[in-house]
């Protein structure tokens, strides 16, 4: 799903956010992205994401090459990954069903396949009641929930969380963790972002450690 | 999983990829931008308001103008009937002369009417107009000329094509003298021209006016909603999404600011045509001031709206560029 190769990347002004940075992270697997602030973590989903381009070495998404792909290709990449904030980057204008709906108008869905796919994916995170609510209306984990709802809603093969449980308590922060793990169950490769070390210690994944933009692999039972 | 999976993951997509799936929610997406951003100016009522009253006065002004230039020349084209051509012909030409060379040029296109005046009608016209009557009596020859009184075509009447016939009928031999009083009339259609191209660049100084407020206008959208433009874009909005909403604000500005011009100078003109009517009737005509038409009024908001949709073309493709995920 991805592969990084001898990946280096240094932004303006000579900082070195990435260093020489191999991985992969295989099709259908889960892994934990972690490091301290600084440590290139954001850097790292940027460059997936293509916010950012790498200035050395290889990045490959699907085998597509990230850092030849022409401007024009790549809102279409984008939409092969459900990328989920922190701050959940909702739209506050509209409903709940509005905001999970988006990626499906944008990406040309006909008006009945957006309402069942909407609906889905509100079931899989527990939401189906809500649809009619403005976001502005639930609580911090309720549109976590929709944030991740609309990540998946048109079935991207790749889920990108970025300290997804930032700013929950530890119960809400376990329940959006088997969210994540149900996506992956059914073939969907994640990869999060998390300095959150006794949650995901408690999970049974890979854990990528990332220090000063070098890449180090642990298990979870190394974090102590 | 990744060749397949990627597959079958678009496979919902797939039903709208079906050619006609995918042309009409293509096409329900542009109907929906056109209502929703539609929706948007009705929201925000006042803010529209004035920027659609700018445009409109600013349309309204030249085509108020140009109307009434149109109108002008309606008028002035009543008195292109009056420029005449004399043609004195020399003093050996006899009548009957003078009659077949009237034959001769009515053959002409350029000539719309030709009277023959013969020595003797010149002489008791002369007589009768003149108070010399008498004196002329006292000579032995008739001294005048015959002449002929030409009217030029309506359709050869512009100043240069005048020119041109008087000078045609100067070279016939037979002919002394051909006169033409049109020095008024280049006057005015010298004035006319200036008028045509002070209401040219009035327009499109008032155009360029028209293109900086919509662009304007859709710059502080762009900037209002630039999280959103941020997010859609991470989802995998395309440039041509984003900006549709954008372009189809433009055109809504130019369809309203068209549409009020067009009552402005419906409505002006209204207010002007019954003194314009009254002066006319004390100079005896019958003239009356024609409004817009439909075609003049169709191209306004045509005009109008192709302003709008460049004035937002420019902000989006200056503006929309700028903002990218960070």
């Amino acid at each position: 799903m991805i592969h990084f190769q001898n990946l280096f990347k240094r932004y303006p002004g000579g900082h070195d956010a990435l260093s020489d940075v191999c991985f992969e992270l295989a099709d259908a697997e889960m892994a934990f992205l972690t490091g301290h602030s600084g440590a290139g973590k954001s850097t790292l989903l940027k460059i997936i994401s293509l916010i950012e381009r790498p200035s050395r070495g290889q990045a490959l998404l699907n085998n597509v090459n990230l850092a030849k792909i022409s401007r024009r290709r790549i809102p279409y990449l984008r939409r092969q990954i459900g990328i989920i904030f922190q701050d959940h980057q909702l739209l506050m204008d509209r409903s709940v069903f509005d905001n999970v709906a988006l990626p499906l108008v944008i990406a040309g869905f006909r008006h009945q396949e957006i309402g069942r796919r909407v609906r889905a994916a509100l079931d899989k995170v527990g939401l189906l009641d809500k649809e009619k609510q403005n976001p502005l209306t639930l609580s911090g984990g309720e549109q976590q929930r929709v944030g991740i709802a609309r990540a998946v809603v048109n079935k991207p093969p790749l889920l990108l969380a970025d300290e997804p449980t930032g700013n929950l308590d530890p119960e809400l922060s376990w329940d959006i963790m088997q969210l994540f793990e149900n996506f992956n169950q059914v073939g969907v490769s994640v990869l999060i972002a998390s300095h959150d070390l006794e949650l995901i210690k408690r999970m049974d994944h890979r854990i990528l450690t990332l220090n000063q933009g070098r890449m180090h692999e642990q298990s979870s039972w190394d974090l102590d | 999983m990744s060749a397949n999976k990627t597959a079958s993951s678009n496979r919902g997509a797939a039903d709208a990829s079906k050619p006609n799936g995918r042309l009409l929610a293509y096409c329900l997406n542009h109907a929906q931008v056109v209502v929703s951003s539609l929706g948007k100016l009705y929201r925000t009522p006042v803010s529209t308001l004035m920027t659609v009253a700018v445009i409109g006065i600013a349309l309204a002004f030249p085509t108020g103008l140009y109307v009434l230039l149109k109108n002008m020349q309606v008028v002035s084209g009543g008195w292109d009937g009056a420029t005449q051509i004399s043609l004195f012909a020399s003093m050996d030409v006899s009548d009957e002369r003078a009659a077949e060379l009237g034959q001769e040029l009515r053959q002409m296109p350029e000539i719309d009417k030709l009277h023959v005046l013969t020595r003797n009608e010149a002489m008791q016209e002369f007589q009768a107009l003149s108070g010399f009557g008498e004196a002329l009596e006292a000579l032995e020859n008739n001294p005048l000329p015959a002449v002929l009184i030409i009217h030029p075509d309506k359709a050869h009447s512009a100043p240069a094509q005048i020119e041109l016939l008087t000078q045609k009928l100067r070279a016939i031999p037979e002919i002394e003298l051909a006169q033409l009083d049109m020095q008024w009339v280049e006057r005015l259609y010298t004035m006319m021209e200036i008028g045509e191209r002070g209401i040219l660049v009035i327009a499109v100084l008032l155009a360029l006016a028209v293109l900086l407020t919509v662009g304007n206008t859709i710059r502080l959208d762009i900037q209002g909603r630039r999280d959103e433009i941020v997010i859609i874009k991470l989802i995998g909005a395309t440039d041509a999404f984003i900006r549709r909403p954008f372009l189809y604000t433009g055109l809504w500005y130019g369809v309203l600011g068209g549409a009020i011009a067009w009552v402005m100078v419906v409505a002006s003109l209204g207010v002007l045509s019954d003194p314009v009517q009254r002066l006319a009737g004390l100079y005896g005509s019958s003239f009356s001031l024609s409004s817009l038409g439909l075609g003049t009024g169709t191209a306004l908001l045509a005009v109008s709206i192709l302003l709008g949709l460049t004035g937002s073309w420019i902000a989006v493709s200056r503006h929309l560029h700028q903002i990218e995920p960070t």
